[in-house]
């Protein structure tokens, strides 16, 4: 089910205005790559457009090219619908639909793919999904309950088993644990530690130790100068940057002597 | 009103705080004077309409059955005016916040703000002069066709100034303020929940409906309210389009129409003397009451499920 991501020289545009330059990178399939940087450099532009999520802003496009297994996401004929499917994608804020019980946030994505579910088979999904995100236990006495109901964290990991519901082939996570307090990002962590078996998971963080904890790769964005494009400085096994990284920039970031 | 009671920190009173403090409290007290001073005036002078009989009341054995058709009318003719204008305005609203590019969305807005300055007595000669007679070959058509359906019993007018044409003419008056407002709400849908369904896959339609709609649905509720409320009350248009001879009956396109209770007080106060009088006021106190329920439902049901308050 997992795949890799092979990017080359992948521009982000919004507008005429460029925000990434020339990233070319491969994501391995089952594995957790982070993607770090300082504020404004692009990271989670980048991101976005693993699931053209990016072009959902006005003006916004990409010249180069993404392609996963084989597909190129940014071919005429890909429907980003149909992309969007294929990756999921949790956000930097906990987002369960406001008026919806936890049992339908989490069938939210397979009810949108038109599928007739029987009640067992929706029930099966359901505990598939909020098992793996580690919320039935929490959950399970309440699935009729508002999602907005639960906690930061638990809303976040509503939010990762709606992701994972529909059985994407990419998890993508922008921040995911930004707005949360240290208890339920240690919750998230183990998820991600969990979850890397099955999903090929990108995620941005700002939070260095987070990425060297979670992350086998870790991509290093930063701006090639003031009011220049975000470049992705390097990319190299998360043990390999927080040691002895190949760039200046990157020893420079990782031990706080930035800028 | 007597909210300011626990002042903590300084005891001292600044001068501007006072002066603003009681010019809001007299602005929301003037509201509440001037509607109690209507609602005084109503019951006062309806009430002795309660013992009229027959010659001051066209006919009718007591104010109850006089009042009853003009209500059944008033009511029928902002329902079908609802049933029209809210699909319109959600249509409208939905293009204007999601789907139309950038410039042709503001001049459509601009465009359906542009409805609500025209006067109502325009909307009545244009209902008359234009829509009226464009309707005659529809609702033949409609009685030759579906008239099995009671609302099409016909026979058909033959001036097209029946309770059909009232209400097309009234939802388009209505229709700025449902589509303004909610245009408002459409526009307000937290991006996050937006981003969520589109994330999952959500087609445009779909992200509407999994994120947009839930999320403006007391939205659409207090924008249609208000737009009935509007509906309820319009006096002008109606008086001018409607042929109207005080029935009940559910037929929608004959020339025998029921009136409303707004359009009737129009057109015969001028010549109403003593108790007529009386009575006209009567049926005006039934308006108010009806406007009143109307609002305070779409409060109810505002208050009821605010996405706001889930938070």
């Amino acid at each position: 089910m997992a795949k890799s991501i092979d990017i080359s020289d992948l521009s982000i545009y919004y507008g005429d205005f460029l925000a990434v330059e020339g990233v070319t990178l491969t994501i391995p399939a089952r594995s957790v790559t982070a993607l770090i940087g300082p504020s404004g450099c692009g990271k989670s532009t980048f991101l976005r457009t693993l699931n053209r999520m990016h072009e959902v802003i006005p003006g916004a496009r990409v010249e180069g090219k993404v392609i996963i297994d084989g597909q190129s996401l940014y071919d005429d004929a890909v429907d980003p619908v149909e992309v969007r499917r294929m990756v999921g994608m949790v956000f930097q804020r906990p987002n369960p639909f406001p008026t919806m019980s936890i049992y339908e946030n989490v069938l939210a994505g397979l009810r949108l793919n038109n599928k007739k579910l029987s009640k067992s088979d929706a029930d099966s999904v359901v505990e598939k999904a909020l098992r793996g995100a580690n919320l039935w236990n929490e959950v399970k006495d309440r699935l009729g309950k508002p999602g907005m109901g639960l906690s930061g964290g638990q809303q976040q990991r509503l939010c990762i088993a709606r992701a994972i519901a529909v059985e994407p082939q990419v998890l993508l996570m922008d921040e995911p644990c930004s707005a949360l307090d240290p208890i339920s990002t240690s919750a998230i962590e183990d998820l991600i530690h969990e979850l890397k078996a099955e999903y090929t998971i990108v995620i941005v963080t700002h939070n260095m130790q987070q990425a060297a904890r979670v992350s086998e790769d870790t991509g290093f964005f930063n701006l090639a100068g003031a009011g220049k494009p975000g470049r992705l400085i390097e990319f190299n096994p998360t043990k390999k940057i927080f040691s002895v990284p190949d760039q200046e920039a990157t020893e420079a970031y990782i031990s706080g002597r930035f800028g | 009103m007597t909210s300011v009671t626990t002042e903590t920190g300084s005891p001292k009173r600044r001068l501007g705080d006072l002066v603003f403090a009681n010019t809001t409290r007299a602005a929301g007290v003037t509201i509440l004077v001037a509607l109690a001073g209507v609602a005084i005036f109503l019951t006062a002078e309806g009430l002795p309409a309660v013992g009229a009989k027959a010659p001051d009341l066209k006919g009718h054995s007591n104010l109850l059955t006089y009042v009853a058709p003009l209500v059944f009318g008033t009511l029928l003719a902002a329902v079908i005016a609802l049933v029209i204008a809210v699909p319109l305005a959600l249509g409208v609203a939905l293009s204007v916040s999601h789907y139309a590019p950038k410039p042709v969305a503001v001049g459509i807005g601009y465009l359906v703000d542009l409805l609500a300055a025209v006067p109502s007595v325009v909307y009545g000669l244009w209902g008359i002069g234009f829509l009226g007679p464009r309707l005659i070959p529809v609702y033949q058509w409609l009685a030759d066709h579906l008239g099995f359906i009671p609302f099409f019993d016909g026979p058909a007018s033959n001036t097209g100034r029946t309770i059909l044409t009232a209400s097309i003419v009234l939802a388009i008056m209505i229709l700025p303020i449902v589509t303004a407002i909610s245009r408002e709400i459409f526009a307000q849908t937290p991006r996050l929940n937006e981003e969520a369904a589109l994330a999952l896959g959500a087609t445009r339609w779909e992200m509407i409906r999994l994120a947009v709609l839930p999320y403006a649905r007391s939205g659409i509720v207090s924008a249609a309210m208000l737009g009935l409320g509007r509906a309820l009350g319009e006096t002008m248009a109606v008086a001018m389009v409607l042929s109207a001879s005080g029935v009940v009956t559910w037929d929608l396109i004959s020339s025998t129409n029921p009136s409303t209770i707004a359009a009737n007080v129009a057109l015969t106060f001028q010549d109403a003397t003593g108790l007529q009088r009386n009575a006209l006021i009567a049926s005006g106190l039934v308006l108010f009451v009806i406007t009143f329920v109307v609002n305070f439902a779409a409060r109810a049901i505002v208050e009821r499920n605010d996405p706001g308050k889930a938070r």
